[in-house]
């Protein structure tokens, strides 16, 4: 009697003291306008994006999530940890949400930081199925700042996902205007010679592939919350503050190189995790990642953002202003981006004849940027490493001297030579993967307890994308051990960059800073290169496993995986429960 | 006592919430349509046009297909036609309908049935072919034809495109037809029958949907073939301006 009044007494006081939040969001068709057309898409509560959610940590949600749509669909909140049937992947976590239906998703906030929400069914999330998450932590952060804002990025097209997945299908290249044309033939002529250009074409030509190959998706206007770079979207400052910048990339296909012209950045966050404070002149946001940075512009003028895309075909722009109105120049695009033979080094199967000059690159060397030597060793000595081993590489032999990026940039997580090493507009730093380091280790230090390889594999030609060969229709699924650390290797062998995101669990990306290895949620793998991450397998159930680039992911770049054993019967009842009482 | 008993509740409830362990560990199969695979359907109009002869002969001319299907098999309704403006008649009508599957990174084999039904003899055949992007970017299209007369054909054509700018693409193509045996009542002689040589020049004008092109086509005929369309008072060689547009949806 007594313990039930005071149970009574405790449930009622909790959504009082903040530990319990109801929240409630409506997934309805919405009008897009870019500042460049207007298109309708899907949206949260009537816009696309969607309302910031700003949870707690210690908080337990509880979010209503009612489908206005005529199709069925879905939330998976990305980058949290929470029990699986709440990540809300249709197939795998739940059924998804029936027309009119409305789905309460409940589970308590463990973390902080920034991070995203968006429909995972169908082509829903490029229409304009996303928001941003924001968690404020229970304790202190490591940095300071006045004032906050979510810049949340995507490539808004013209056409449905539907459209486009039809239209790669039928044409790999038919959103490509950056290709190789008759005009670029004579211009590298006239840079490197009517041979050494006729054998480059040759080479490309004989494995019938593009070097513009870089973005599949071009057309689209860059939005920057929701904001086209006419409409310019505006975050006031006062000067001398400092401003903490929560970029989100929410693309469906689209990585961004971020700068602000006149301010440096200070990276304090990737993926939601506090990361030691690194200062950049610019970085590059791949799809479904977060970075959050501290700025802080002392004078009374405005600041331009821009974002232009991987491949210079677009680009996002927003501003930071004293007032409102005010505007700083917006830089021109950079030229389009070229791949190299580089990237091209994981490619299996490969016609090597058509290649001439690639096989004096010397395989040792390669060996050199093989990431799993990278353990253990400190920055200094792994720039190092790659200036000898650039050396190393007889560049002249290559027969595309020329394509190495100038200046012999490089970055540990590209391919050596890659055309796609990034380098900042103001030659200044550009943030490398091997920049991040935890902030605070998240696990203790301990032994892979297994590897698992998982090579990315594809055939642009016919825009089939694949793990290891198979499409997700027909294969097996991912089981891992509950309890085990699993060391995943991602060999991409593709010309393409993949964003590579595991569900409800961390990817701990190995930069070679052991236990400071950066906690992400979503890795990106550079065409020709081998990275790898590590996993504590310490969530039960069933999780997604995919690129998230949307189009490669629905061609089948995506994997189940079934965490096996952990406590799982006890959560497994308390989940059916939930749903019981939470799906009226 | 009460420690037994507690042991012994434990034990019960551990054994009752083991087949919710198993059943929660295969807790749904994903039968999504992400799991199916991808159904693709699309037309396309490598050619639809309007030409011009040197002998002031005008005429409809088209060469297009739809397809429906998977990344392992596809179906497609292949179509090839020319319509003479002022005789009112088809002087080609071709229509084939073809199963399609992949054989290799850049090559499909296609089989099925080709009927022909343009003014005159009818013919059917069964073909088949393979499709698909060669090295150096050629396009090429291979087919061999059986006919229910018992003769065999084969065509071969190839595409090349040169991009001038991203938009205007000049696209040179070239069509060859060669017969096995003879089949007179069409006028087909052993050994090269005809070529249809193409340049269009065109520009993308939405997306890739619409890209209308100007050209110039070069048809002729060859030995036994040549002396057969000469024999009925037809043109054994034409040259064609062409207007027209690349389509596809």
């Amino acid at each position: 009697m007594k313990t039930a009044f005071l149970a009574g007494a405790l449930s009622l006081l909790l959504p009082v003291i903040g530990l319990a939040g109801e929240y409630n969001l409506t997934v309805d068709r919405v009008e897009i306008d870019t500042g460049d057309f207007v298109k309708t898409g899907i949206g949260y509560n009537g816009k696309s994006p969607g309302p910031v959610l700003r949870f707690k940590e210690g908080e337990k949600v509880s979010i209503n999530v009612t489908n206005n749509l005529e199709e069925m669909t879905s939330i998976h909140w990305h980058g949290l940890i929470l029990p699986f049937e709440q990540d809300g992947v249709p197939g795998i976590s739940f059924p998804g949400i029936k027309p009119g239906q409305t789905f309460t998703y409940n589970f308590p906030i463990t973390q902080s930081g920034t991070y995203w929400f968006h429909s995972h069914s169908g082509f829903q999330e490029p229409d304009g199925a996303y928001g941003a998450i924001v968690i404020e932590p229970e304790g202190r952060e490591p940095f300071r700042y006045d004032r906050e804002y979510v810049v949340q990025l995507t490539d808004k097209h013209p056409h449905s996902g539907d459209r486009i997945m039809r239209n790669l299908k039928m044409m790999p290249d038919y959103y490509n205007r950056e290709q190789q044309t008759v005009g670029e033939f004579f211009s590298d002529v006239s840079a490197q010679g009517f041979m050494n250009t006729v054998k480059d074409r040759l080479a490309w030509g004989g494995m019938r592939m593009m070097k513009a190959d870089v973005e599949d998706l071009q057309g689209f206007t860059g939005l920057i919350n929701g904001k086209g770079p006419d409409q310019n979207w505006t975050g006031l400052f006062q000067p001398g503050e400092r401003i903490r910048l929560r970029f989100i990339n929410s693309s469906a296909m689209t990585y961004f190189d971020v700068r602000i012209p006149g301010l440096d950045m200070t990276v304090v966050q990737a993926d939601g995790n506090n990361v030691q404070p690194v200062s950049v002149d610019e970085f590059r946001i791949g799809v479904a990642e977060t970075y959050d940075v501290i700025v802080r512009p002392r004078d009374e003028k405005a600041y331009t953002i821009f974002a232009e895309s991987m491949g210079r075909s677009g680009y996002a722009r927003a501003t930071l202003a004293p007032r409102d109105g005010m505007e700083a120049p917006v830089p021109e695009l950079s030229k389009p981006a070229r791949l190299t033979m580089a990237d091209m080094g994981g490619m299996h199967g490969m016609d090597h004849s058509g290649m001439e000059g690639m096989e004096s690159m010397d395989h040792s060397t390669m060996g050199e940027m093989d990431h799993s030597e990278m353990k253990g060793m400190d920055h200094a000595g792994m720039q190092d490493m790659d200036r000898s081993g650039m050396k190393g590489m007889d560049h002249s032999a290559m027969g595309h001297g020329s394509e190495m990026s100038a200046g012999g940039a490089s970055d540990p997580f590209y391919a050596e030579g890659s055309g796609l090493v990034p380098t900042a507009a103001n030659g200044g730093k550009f943030l490398s993967y091997a920049d991040l380091k935890a902030q605070k280790p998240l696990y203790d230090e301990r032994e892979a307890t297994r590897e698992i390889e998982l090579r990315l594999t594809g055939n642009m030609e016919r825009y089939t994308w694949s793990i290891n060969g198979v499409k997700y229709e027909d294969a097996d699924p991912i089981r891992l051990q509950y309890g085990e650390r699993v060391r995943f290797k991602f060999v991409n062998e593709t010309m393409m960059t993949h964003p590579m995101h595991l569900h409800g669990m961390w990817s701990m990306l190995d930069v070679g800073a052991g236990q400071f290895n950066p906690v992400k949620h979503t890795i990106s793998v550079q065409p020709g290169t081998t990275v790898y991450m590590e996993t504590e397998v310490d969530e039960p159930g069933q999780w997604a496993f995919h690129c998230h680039l949307s189009y490669h992911a629905a061609a089948g770049m995506f994997r189940k995986v079934i965490v096996e054993g952990g406590p799982e019967s006890a959560q497994a009842a308390e989940a059916d429960t939930e749903k019981a009482g939470g799906e009226a | 006592m009460s420690r037994g008993i507690s042991l012994i509740a434990f034990v019960v409830l551990g054994l009752g919430l083991m087949p919710a362990m198993s059943f929660a560990q295969e807790r749904m199969d994903d039968t999504t349509a992400r799991k199916m695979p991808l159904k693709i359907w699309g037309v396309q109009f490598e050619e639809f046009e309007y030409r011009y002869s040197d002998d002031d002969e005008e005429l409809g001319s088209w060469d297009g297909d739809i397809f429906y299907g998977t990344d392992d098999l596809k179906v497609r309704w292949l179509t090839k036609g020319e319509y003479a403006v002022d005789e009112q008649a088809y002087e080609k009508l071709e229509n084939q309908l073809v199963g399609q599957m992949p054989v290799s990174d850049f090559f499909d084999a296609k089989a099925g049935v080709r009927f022909d039904t343009p003014e005159g003899p009818d013919r059917t055949y069964g073909v088949v072919g393979i499709t698909g992007l060669a090295p150096q970017w050629f396009e090429i299209d291979a087919n061999l034809y059986v006919s229910e007369e018992g003769d065999t054909s084969a065509e071969l054509d190839a595409e090349y495109e040169l991009l001038l700018t991203n938009r205007l693409i000049l696209a040179a193509a070239l069509d060859a037809t060669v017969a096995f045996s003879e089949d007179r009542e069409i006028g087909v002689g052993k050994g090269l029958v005809s070529t249809e040589t193409g340049l269009r020049l065109s520009y993308d004008l939405i997306d890739r949907s619409f890209s209308p092109y100007i050209g110039v086509v070069h048809e002729r005929k060859y030995g036994d073939s040549e002396d057969f369309v000469r024999a009925e008072g037809g043109d054994a060689e034409s040259w064609f301006a062409v207007l027209g547009a690349r389509l596809s949806f």
